[in-house]
């Protein structure tokens, strides 16, 4: 009776030790490879959501070249063919410097204007042994007007005294692979203003992405002023669009009451009133070159 | 009854007290493809391993985005759109190896293996077969096996627009350096 317990127990051993070798493949991903950290990729197709950036900057030594196009309100009808008559164009050039560092240079056809910026990824999404849950991007950008003023045609008034310096913290969140979400606390400080404007204007922007598929995905955006003006107010920017990714291409195609493609003039000069009709079409094509 | 139980004891310890597990933590296992208009070359350095000499059995894991790409772009359709791998982010093979000659851990020679098991890549598990060899030194066994698989048996869907773009068929290299188990 005893020898026959005895034995029992050793059969058990036996057999379990038979299963722990059978599994040495979950003892493999137990011990290496669920601990490997692994980072949040793609968390948005493009450097943009839709006007602002994303957390994205561009792999080390890739090239990106940006075209970009805000037609006229949709509203002024057929007499402008719905806006397309009107359209800003952006040319731009992004270069990573390295993973995380990306600068850029742009030239926008509204108000003849130049910027330039730079983008560092401070923190990037990760699971594993640290977690990190969100990714994070310091923004900032320089941009001057260089449109000449109606009553002194012959003179360029171009000086940094005009200068309008943006800084956006950029924070988000690839919470699934079809959802992602962006915070985006802003500053845009102006050089030169009009008489009882503030210098600086804070607003507090929000947007995301909904993948449909695994090429197309349906972004929203919105930038909330948190210190309008008084004297000359302006709409909060709203814009809603589609990103389409077909290879080295991603097309940006977009509704937005903002005119401008660039932080200063979207964030604290968006004059349309989205709910209104005044609606731009517009899209971004961009081109990686490695 | 007495001599079984015996038996069985032995048996035991032996399992207890056998040292010939070999483990890596940094394999390679490269994908390459010649297609049309690129070929794709990409490389992972952070394979995992755990080879048993006695029972001839092998492990191996990897995590998807642990592949490197020359270009990063490539390396980004290849976890976002083909491997999925937020959803699949782990490959694996798990199985045995037969060799004609016995392998003496403690004697510098190669073994010619062939190796049966499954393959898991992308959610689907396939039965797989494959020759190899062992190259075994002090301390070391180095495994190495080159295989094709093909995209379609692990549900890796192309869309027709880029299918000039990428090869069907894909070699498979693997080098993994074991070395013993220190506990």
């Amino acid at each position: 009776m005893e020898l026959r317990k005895i034995l029992a127990l050793l059969l058990l051993m036996l057999s379990l030790s038979a299963a722990a070798q059978d599994d040495l493949l979950s003892e493999l991903e137990n011990d290496v490879i669920d601990n490997t950290p692994t980072f949040a990729e793609a968390t948005f197709k493009g450097s943009r959501i839709i006007n602002g950036h994303s957390i994205i900057t561009r792999k080390k030594k890739s090239l990106e070249f940006l075209i970009s196009h805000r037609f006229g309100k949709i509203n002024t009808g057929a007499y402008n063919f719905f806006g397309i008559d009107g359209a800003n164009v952006r040319f731009a050039l992004e270069y990573g410097i390295s993973n995380r560092l990306t600068v850029g240079f742009g030239r926008n056809s509204f108000e003849k204007t130049y910027d330039g910026f730079a983008k560092y990824n401070l923190l990037r999404q990760q699971k594993g042994d640290l977690s990190i849950p969100v990714s994070v991007t310091w923004f900032s950008s320089t941009a001057i007007k260089t449109l000449k003023a109606p009553d002194q045609a012959q003179v360029v008034q171009t000086s940094f005294s005009q200068a309008v310096y943006s800084h956006v913290l950029l924070i988000a969140r690839k919470f699934s692979p079809a959802i992602s979400w962006q915070l985006m606390p802003a500053l845009v400080h102006r050089n030169q203003v009009l008489e009882g404007e503030p210098n600086d204007k804070f607003a507090l922007g929000t947007g995301g992405r909904l993948k449909l598929s695994k090429r197309i995905s349906l972004n929203a955006e919105y930038y909330h002023q948190l210190n309008p003006s008084t004297n000359n107010p302006t709409e909060n920017s709203i814009a809603l669009g589609v990103d389409i990714e077909t290879g080295g291409h991603v097309f940006q195609l977009h509704l937005t009451n903002s005119q401008s493609m660039i932080e200063k003039g979207f964030i604290t000069e968006t004059q349309g009133n989205f709910f209104k009709g005044d609606v731009h079409f517009g899209f971004n094509i961009t081109r990686v070159f490695n | 009854m007495k001599n079984i139980l015996f038996l069985l004891l032995i048996f035991c310890s032996i399992n207890a007290s056998s040292q010939s597990r070999y483990i890596t933590k940094n394999g390679h296992i490269q994908f390459f493809s010649e297609a049309p208009l690129e070929n794709i070359d990409a490389n992972n350095h952070q394979v995992a391993g755990i080879l048993d000499l006695t029972k001839n059995e092998v492990a191996i894991s990897l995590l998807i985005k642990s592949f490197k790409f020359d270009k990063s772009l490539m390396e980004e359709h290849f976890n976002e759109n083909y491997l999925e791998s937020d959803k699949f982010p782990k490959a694996s093979f798990s199985g045995s190896f037969q060799s004609k000659e016995v392998i003496n851990p403690n004697k510098n020679g190669s073994y010619p293996v062939t190796v049966d098991g499954k393959l898991t890549l992308h959610g689907v598990t396939k039965a797989i077969q494959t020759t190899g060899i062992l190259t075994v030194a002090k301390n070391q066994v180095i495994a190495k096996t080159k295989f094709q698989i093909s995209i379609k048996d692990y549900n890796i869907k192309i869309p027709t627009l880029v299918i000039k773009n990428i090869a069907e068929i894909v070699d498979v290299t693997v080098e993994l350096p074991f070395t013993l188990e220190t506990k």
